[in-house]
């Protein structure tokens, strides 16, 4: 009986229960659709972390930044020979330590030793600037006989009475990567960590100090290396053993070499740049950042909360709305769906009072009447439930299927920051600089969200029923006489 | 058997006390049938409440069978309306979305009778009232003497000892008013149950053996010789 009883009721008053239902399908749809995009806006946001740090790191400690000049070692500067043949190829690489500055390389035991930390791993980044290209030197010549001499670059001119030299020019390409120095001994963590092996393999702890690389993907493509070719980087040759594809995108490390390579091609004996640090427990990370920067001085500790600070643009503003104005809105929502169905329903209740009352006079307890009602308002819910779910999907669908492009900017206020994507100069306004990053949102649904998305239905259901139930269990059975007086 | 002693009725509208019944006193046999007849707002529907355990008395007590409905507790109460009292309504009362078999059934559902049974019973019921082949026509496809019958099924299938009617040819014409009358008067013979009757219908009030005539909240019984 109750369930025809419900059936036939809820068929009977469809607008009402349309509208409990609909009221109801909005606030879960919009709760689902902001769960969802908020859970895209982490992701994004990890994404961007990860890109920076490797997996599996919890923050990284770099050399506290001095003020500009100090340590600063200039401009790059470029040898080339002058006295060379005439459209000779010459070529020459600068290195120089990513943001001139390092840390000694006894710190990784150090910072290892403290409280809290699982692991330490040192890396040494580097930024080589190579210009390559050739001089076309000056013709000299003389007001009646013609003579050789040299010219200095882009040199010409004439003059009857001196040798004048004509002709004479420059060509260069000027081209940029970054390299990462990695300790073979522990790859878990450090720059390689986000990556994947995708060609060959990657560093045996035996190559330490072997001549041996491992090139991103697009690097090595871009420049046509394969796995058993040999590059050269700053006069020394170098044997490609593997191709790494970054798990994420933005990483842009073109060049791992073993740490100790990196720091002799970086004239940086014992040290780097730096140090990327596990905790034992992903609570205390705060414990071991105040550790850190209490005990090992001169010290920069930046954890991803850290860096999370630092992300701006429309991710980050995004995000922001997404966190507050989406949230207040599904709550604004649900909360007048939820009122309108419990003031729906306890009116339904009003219109049926005869009824009520006449099923208390034939012997109806208060309670089965109540569940009548709450069962009639759950339904409701339910329906609003499942129309809602397919109404979220559908938008949470909607978003990933148009991953509108997000951009993040990132590390204008992370100084010191090592391993990042930090490509360019290594001088240290280059780290002033902010890195913007692009990040295709998505918005994935999880079983949570549908859990939470059915537990609202039940729970808008359950509170239009309280409304209407309240209501019907104060009914008397006399009432189903009195209203036809 | 009812006792109804000293029953005072007191409704409170506002600032205003309506006394509807004034130490009202009625003994009803088993088997019996009483007509209770009156002006409008003189106290007859709310003598049928006390008597139907659809209200309590203020003051005074309403014995059904040595248990007094003005103080047994109210699952009590619902139990004894359940088991014991089948009421009919001016208005019919059923409900607009069930079928008139589903009608009859809630009559059931608080006894707890399985729902196989409970059909069967309420057709039975159906059948005996003439409705037997309008079982799953709903109250708007029925006309006012038919929804009457269903209402008269309903509060007959659980055999009860009592029924009331309260004003049961109040919307029904003349002619639907006479085949009404003679199925419950059937039916109260048939069954021997206590009949209790509210009318302000004249012509039904002098066919009854036993008249109550209730004024300003106050009762006055007459026997009377019914041929």
């Amino acid at each position: 009986m109750f369930g025809i009883y419900l059936k036939r009721e809820l068929s009977r008053r469809k607008k009402v229960a349309l509208v409990v239902a609909l009221g109801l399908a909005l606030g879960i749809a919009l709760v689902i659709t902001v769960n969802s995009v908020s859970a895209g806006m982490q992701k994004a946001q990890d994404k961007v972390l990860e890109s920076l740090y490797g997996l599996g790191t919890d923050m990284t400690v770099t050399k506290a930044r001095s003020a500009p000049g100090d340590n600063a070692s200039g401009g790059p500067r470029f040898e080339f020979d002058a006295q060379s043949d005439e459209d000779e190829e010459q070529s020459s690489d600068r290195v120089m330590t990513q943001g001139g500055e390092a840390l000694s390389a006894s710190l990784v035991e150090k910072v290892g030793k403290q409280s809290g930390v699982a692991n330490a791993v040192g890396a040494l980044t580097l930024n080589v600037t190579k210009v390559d290209g050739s001089f076309t030197q000056g013709q000299a010549q003389s007001g009646s006989g013609q003579s050789q001499g040299e010219g200095g670059p882009g040199a010409g001119g004439t003059s009857t009475g001196q040798p004048q030299v004509q002709g004479g020019g420059a060509s260069f390409d000027v081209n940029s990567y970054s390299v990462a120095g990695v300790d073979v001994t522990d790859q878990d963590l450090g720059p390689l960590a986000g990556s994947e092996i995708t060609s060959g393999k990657t560093f045996t702890t035996a190559q330490s100090n072997a001549k041996v690389a491992v090139l991103s993907k697009s690097y090595a493509k871009e420049n046509e290396y394969k796995v058993g070719e040999t590059f050269k980087i700053s006069g020394t040759k170098y044997t490609v053993i593997g191709i790494a594809t970054p798990e994420s995108s933005e990483s842009t490390t073109d060049v791992y070499l073993p740490l100790k390579q990196a720091q002799t091609l970086g004239d940086a004996k014992n040290k780097v740049t730096t140090i990327y640090v596990k905790a034992t427990d992903s609570q205390r990370i705060d414990a071991v950042k105040s550790a850190i920067q209490k005990n090992i001085s001169g010290t920069t500790v930046t954890t991803s909360a850290d860096l999370a600070d630092t992300v701006s643009g429309s991710l980050s503003t995004a995000s922001d709305l997404a966190s507050s104005v989406g949230k207040w809105l599904s709550i604004a929502v649900l909360a007048a769906a939820f009122l309108v169905a419990g003031l729906l329903t306890s009116s339904a209740v009003s219109r049926r009072v005869r009824e009520f009352g006449t099923l208390k006079a034939l012997g109806w307890t208060s309670g089965r009447v109540t569940r009548q009602v709450v069962g009639e308002a759950v339904v409701s819910g339910l329906v609003g439930g499942v129309l809602g779910i397919a109404v979220g999907l559908a938008g949470a669908y909607t978003v990933t299927a148009i991953s509108p492009t997000l951009e993040a900017e990132l590390g204008a206020t992370a100084g010191g920051m090592g391993g990042g994507p930090g490509g360019g100069m290594g001088g240290p306004a280059a780290q002033q600089s902010s890195n913007a990053l692009e990040i295709a949102l998505t918005a994935p649904v999880s079983a949570t969200t549908i859990a939470l998305a059915v537990g609202l239905a039940v729970t808008g259901g359950l509170i239009a029923g309280a409304f209407g139930g309240w209501r019907a269990s104060r009914l008397r059975p006399a009432d189903a006489l009195r209203r036809v007086e | 058997m009812y006792e109804l002693r000293n029953v005072t009725k007191r409704y409170t509208r506002g600032k205003e006390t309506v006394e509807a019944l004034r130490g009202v006193d009625l003994t009803i046999q088993d088997g019996d049938q009483l007509v209770i007849q009156g002006p409008t707002g003189g106290g007859k529907s709310t003598l049928l409440q006390m008597i139907g355990g659809l209200d309590r008395p203020s003051e005074g007590s309403v014995e059904l069978d040595g248990v007094d409905l003005a103080t047994i507790s109210e699952a009590r109460l619902t139990r004894m309306r359940a088991e014991k009292i089948g009421i009919i309504f001016q208005a019919f009362n059923l409900i607009p979305t069930l079928t008139a078999q589903e009608n009859v059934e809630t009559a059931l559902v608080p006894l707890g009778v399985k729902p196989a049974e409970r059909r069967e019973r309420a057709a039975e019921a159906l059948r005996s009232v003439g409705l037997g082949e309008r079982l799953t026509h709903v109250p708007s496809e029925m006309s006012g003497g038919q929804q009457q019958r269903v209402a008269i099924a309903r509060a007959l299938v659980k055999r009860p000892k009592v029924l009331l009617a309260d004003e049961p040819t109040g919307n029904l014409d003349e002619g639907t008013r006479d085949d009404i009358m003679a199925l419950l008067e059937g039916l109260w013979r048939e069954h021997g149950l206590t009949f209790v009757l509210v009318t302000h219908d004249s012509s039904i009030a002098r066919r009854a053996p036993r008249l109550a005539t209730i004024r300003s909240g106050r009762i006055t019984l007459t026997e009377q010789q019914v041929a």
